[in-house]
């Protein structure tokens, strides 16, 4: 095979259709993706998947998507996108929160490449963010697992002391303290995103000591399984629905609802309308949808919380409304008082009434 | 029937005409493989061997390959002197995480001065310490204590991973990252940055010290009397005794070097292409440095040579794992094969294949 | 810090089944360096087996067929170190790690499409009315097979071992393999069955992962099982009970480390991780040397 300078674009394209691409390829706007897990996931990844099958459906030929699964957070990810903003990706989404520094730095060397960067908080000219206000699905579920334990201890598998999934801790033990004072909450830091084997042993454990309803924060239905295998264990569905596990383990479910933002977003790229920005859409904008409550939810429970989704919907209720106070005693919120939100996205302690400390 | 006859002398043409069979013969076998899977063998070899180099977006991918193999040859370079003289040190993957380490964790103590002339030199010198040290310590238990080097030197590679894990999310977490693992990115810290000297080429100061280590590594094995008592160790112990040599003090001498090399290639690459001290920094360059030693032949040039070829499997697996959607992982398997295959091409080296019965000798 | 929380005969209970993966590849890695052969190849093996035994049950819907896909599988890349090292005479500590690379990326290649799927499940074994019997009960005669499949395995090997004659013929390969040779025994063939048996054993003790610990395929699932079996085949010196005891000391490391964290018990989660390694190279250091088999990692050529 001989060596070749490939500019002329007929020979390109010859190449890309060797590759196993389709030709023509400079026609259609390319977006990228890249994950942090697998799409088999069952949980965060696989929802990000659906909202590119979102994007793919609403454009048709207009758009062609890439992705890569399982990439690590870190040097190597510069890497990854670099390569897609190579093969000609316009528009590259990095969904997961590890991936903030490299997406700077990939960003830098294309200026002409637009860069969504899922739950972080640094942006550029061609760098926006977007993360969805979980904490508002943990507030329900929160409820419903304060109404549903026997034992009163709830385990909550986290993955990093980041404030986003601070948040949700605090927001979940708080809704569930309000209907059952006497609620404790058990927190395993796994330090990882998705590791079906550590999630499945954190579940395990956490059962051996009287939890008996478990939240995660970790992308697998690992924690699912090990309920299911236990017996009387409730769980919730993490990021997506996880529904082969209802009507138990699996009571209720968030869902993180990523189409409408992609959507909204390669159409901006598509008629060049695209401005860089801070997204944070919730229950209101579809982006945290909560999925069916089981027929093991007794119905008043269900009311309940069918009732606090309408109200988190239509912005009559912020799950974040004081009186709260600090672990430490000292005052958060005052009464009445909502967080803001640079109040939320620098959260870095417990509320009051949670034991243990955050790992620092 | 087939067998094995030793050859009195190691065959010179299959020493060095191993190395591009192995090649070959994994190309074949990973289109075997391929094809079983249900993937077009010719498209996979392609993409994984011939794209990074002259493929479409090769004028990217060719600095990535200088990018990869720098760490590569400078640990292979570290090990040849101890495999030459039958010192085993496979532990190379925790000197190199020890060395990023302590370079790093040297750096950010002194976070944030300007002082690049004081910060850059010592946390190379303070990772070459990092490396040199959990190189010796197998090195001084083997001749203190008799202890095997290969469970000792390996052993310690997971009590490294563990240490990095602790100082990713501990003592060198960034302050400032809200709370999630890692270091303070080093890429953004001018005094201890690795950078990319000359733009758009990938050589960063680890491609410098790589081939300055190949030229020190050639004078010394073929000029120098420490090449010479490691070659002799290497043929026979016995004879470099009676001749002088202390072998206590060539085993130190060889762990040192090879876990002071991996020492400075941790540095820089933590502070360079990789930025910052994570719980799982490391990619294994430790591991495949040993292939690269052997398919290098232990020797400067030939593990130069080496270092290019395995940095082109990473690069190319990782092109491939975009365009073929196949798991990144598979460039492991590559390597797994391309050391398989080397093996055992190698017996040609040693051994002549003889058809029919041995003698009875 | 709240330890009563910790229910010490759950714990137990939980740290044998933990460590089961360890000791079935522990207990075949013991064979095979008790036959003089150092494979480095464990962890290759552990999740080849993890893999092959997933698809084996999620093909066939049970999961016996997958432990026996596990042991085919662990057995068969094993059977790539066999020949390589005892007819190709190659190095063990290269091919040993060559194994491991193999296995690790042959594994995710194999599991591409099977990622997130359950595997079909495996019931507990419940032993009735022993079971009841307060704190031994829920420890000993409430566990699935695989575990008493472990247990049985160690004492299989050790009456090998040592109340057999073929043990004796295998531990004296190990020892000395030109002796053995001399004495008319097949050093290789013996050898190869060795290094068979023990990809078998580990393969099985991957699958005991893939299907039972987590129950869904992931990649990296056994995340360095194989490298913790291998560091207790030595701290054990090459002793099957004291393999079982090194098993349970750290093969549930893990779990040990996240019931205290579920407990509020501030351990960091590294120095426990580390122990195994730690432990085994000071065993290393305080063993005399002569424990080891004679002719461990040695290549064997019968003209020399």
């Amino acid at each position: 095979m001989k060596r070749r300078t490939l500019l002329a674009s007929g020979a390109s394209a010859a190449t890309l259709a060797m590759l196993g691409m389709p030709a023509r390829a400079q026609d259609k706007l390319k977006v990228g993706f890249v994950y942090v897990g697998p799409i088999g996931d069952g949980g965060w990844t696989f929802q990000h998947d659906q909202g590119r099958l979102d994007v793919v459906e609403a454009f048709g030929d207009q758009v062609e998507t890439i992705y890569q699964e399982s990439v690590p957070e870190g040097a190597d990810a510069v890497r990854v996108l670099q390569q897609m903003a190579l093969q000609g990706c316009k528009l590259i989404f990095t969904t997961s929160f590890g991936y903030m520094d490299a997406t700077i730095e990939a960003a830098a060397q294309f200026p002409d490449v637009k860069f969504e960067h899922a739950t972080g908080f640094k942006t550029a000219d061609n760098v926006s963010v977007y993360d969805a206000r979980f904490y508002e699905g943990r507030a329900v579920i929160g409820t419903i697992a304060g109404r549903m334990t026997k034992s009163n201890k709830i385990g909550y598998i986290a993955s990093f002391p980041i404030p986003e999934v601070i948040q949700g801790i605090n927001s979940s033990f708080m809704h569930a303290k309000k209907v059952n004072p006497d609620v404790e909450m058990v927190v395993i830091w796994a330090y990882t995103w998705f590791d079906p084997a550590k999630e499945a042993e954190a579940a395990k454990a956490m059962i051996d000591q009287g939890v008996d309803v478990i939240l995660q924060h970790t992308d697998s239905t690992a924690p699912q399984a090990a309920a299911q295998e236990a017996g009387n264990v409730y769980t919730f569905g993490q990021a997506s629905d996880m529904a082969a596990f209802a009507p138990k383990p699996r009571l209720a479910s968030i869902i993180d609802n990523w189409g409408p933002y992609y959507v909204k977003r390669v159409g901006e790229v598509l008629d060049g309308t695209w401005t860089s920005g801070h997204s944070w859409g919730g229950m209101a904008e579809g982006e945290v949808v909560i999925g069916t409550i089981s027929d093991e939810v007794p119905a008043e429970v269900k009311a309940e919380a069918e009732a606090m989704i309408a109200a988190i919907t239509d912005g009559s209720y912020h799950p974040f409304t004081g009186p709260i106070n600090k672990q430490d005693g000292s005052v958060f919120l005052a009464d009445g008082e909502v967080a803001t939100d640079e109040q939320l996205i620098s959260m870095n302690f417990y509320v009051e009434g949670m034991s243990g400390d955050i790992p620092s | 029937m087939l067998r094995l006859e030793r050859r009195r002398q190691p065959s010179s043409f299959w020493r060095w005409a191993a190395p591009l069979a192995a090649v070959v013969l994994t190309m074949f076998l990973g289109g075997l493989l391929f094809a079983a899977m249900g993937k077009d063998p010719l498209i996979a070899i392609r993409t994984i061997f011939w794209d990074p180099l002259f493929g479409q977006y090769a004028a990217f991918s060719r600095p990535q390959l200088l990018v990869k193999a720098a760490p590569l040859i400078l640990i292979a370079l570290g090990l040849s002197f101890g495999f030459r003289a039958g010192i085993w040190n496979i532990g190379a993957e925790g000197q190199y995480i020890m060395g990023a380490i302590f370079g790093a964790g040297f750096a950010l103590a002194f976070y944030p001065s300007e002082a690049r002339w004081f910060i850059f030199p010592g946390a190379i010198l303070f990772g070459l310490l990092g490396g040199m040290l959990w190189g010796l310590i197998p090195g001084v238990l083997k001749v203190r204590f008799g202890t095997n080097e290969i469970l000792s030197s390996l052993m310690l590679v997971y009590v490294a991973e563990n240490i990095l894990a602790k100082m990713a999310i501990g003592l060198l977490k960034n302050p400032d990252g809200m709370g999630f693992p890692g270091s303070r990115n080093l890429k953004q810290y001018a005094a201890a940055h690795n950078p990319e000297l000359a733009a758009g080429t990938g050589a960063h100061w680890g491609v410098v010290a790589a081939i300055l280590a190949v030229a020190g590594a050639y004078v010394v094995l073929s000029r120098h009397r420490f090449g010479y008592d490691v070659r002799l160790t290497g043929q026979s112990p016995r004879a470099a005794r009676f001749a002088g040599v202390n072998p206590g003090r060539l085993i130190l001498i060889c762990m040192a070097i090879s876990g002071g090399f991996a020492g400075i290639a941790g540095y820089f690459e933590v502070a360079g292409p990789s930025g910052q001290i994570s719980i799982d920094f490391n990619v294994g360059y430790g591991f495949t440095a040993i292939i690269v030693a052997f398919l290098g032949r232990l020797h400067p040039v030939g593990i130069l040579l080496a270092g290019l070829l395995l940095a082109l499997t990473y690069i190319g697996g990782e092109v491939a794992a975009l365009t073929l959607n196949l798991p990144i992982a598979t460039i492991q398997m590559f390597q797994g094969m391309l050391l398989f295959s080397l093996l055992m091409v190698d017996v040609l080296t040693d051994f002549r294949i003889r058809f029919g019965k041995a003698k009875v000798a | 810090m709240d330890l009563s929380a910790i229910n010490p005969v759950l714990l137990i209970a939980a740290l044998i089944a933990a460590s089961t993966p360890i000791l079935l590849a522990g207990i075949g890695e013991l064979v095979v360096e008790r036959a003089g052969v150092l494979n480095l190849g464990v962890e290759g093996m552990m999740i080849t087996g993890a893999i092959c035994g997933f698809i084996a049950a999620h093909a066939t819907g049970s999961a016996s067929v997958g432990f026996l896909g596990a042991a085919v599988g662990g057995a068969g890349l094993a059977l790539i170190f066999a020949v390589l090292s005892q007819y190709l005479l190659t190095n063990q500590v290269p091919t040993g790690l060559g194994l491991t690379l193999f296995g690790l990326g042959l594994s995710s290649l194999l599991g591409q499409d099977y990622a997130g799927i359950k595997a079909p499940t495996v019931s507990k074994i419940d032993v009735p009315l022993l079971s009841d019997i307060p704190v031994l009960g829920p420890i000993l005669f409430n566990q699935d097979p695989i575990v008493y499949l472990g247990i049985g395995m160690t004492v299989a090997v050790w009456w090998f071992l040592y109340r057999s004659r073929r043990g004796l013929i295998l531990r004296a390969v190990g020892e000395n393999h030109e002796a053995a040779h001399a004495l008319g025994y097949k050093v290789r063939l013996i050898r190869v069955g060795a290094i068979v048996f023990g990809g078998a054993c580990a393969g099985l003790g991957g699958s005991y992962l893939s299907l039972v610990r987590v129950p869904i395929w992931t990649d990296g699932i056994t995340a360095g099982y194989g490298w913790i079996a291998l560091a207790i085949v030595v701290f054990a010196g090459w002793r099957p009970y004291r393999l079982m005891l090194g098993a349970y000391l750290f093969g549930g490391v893990t779990v040990l480390q996240l019931n205290l964290q579920a407990a509020n018990v501030p351990i960091p989660a590294e120095y426990l991780s580390m122990s195994p390694y730690v432990a085994t190279i000071l065993v290393l250091v305080l063993m005399s040397s002569g424990r080891a088999p004679g002719s461990l990692g040695r290549a064997f050529h019968a003209s020399t």
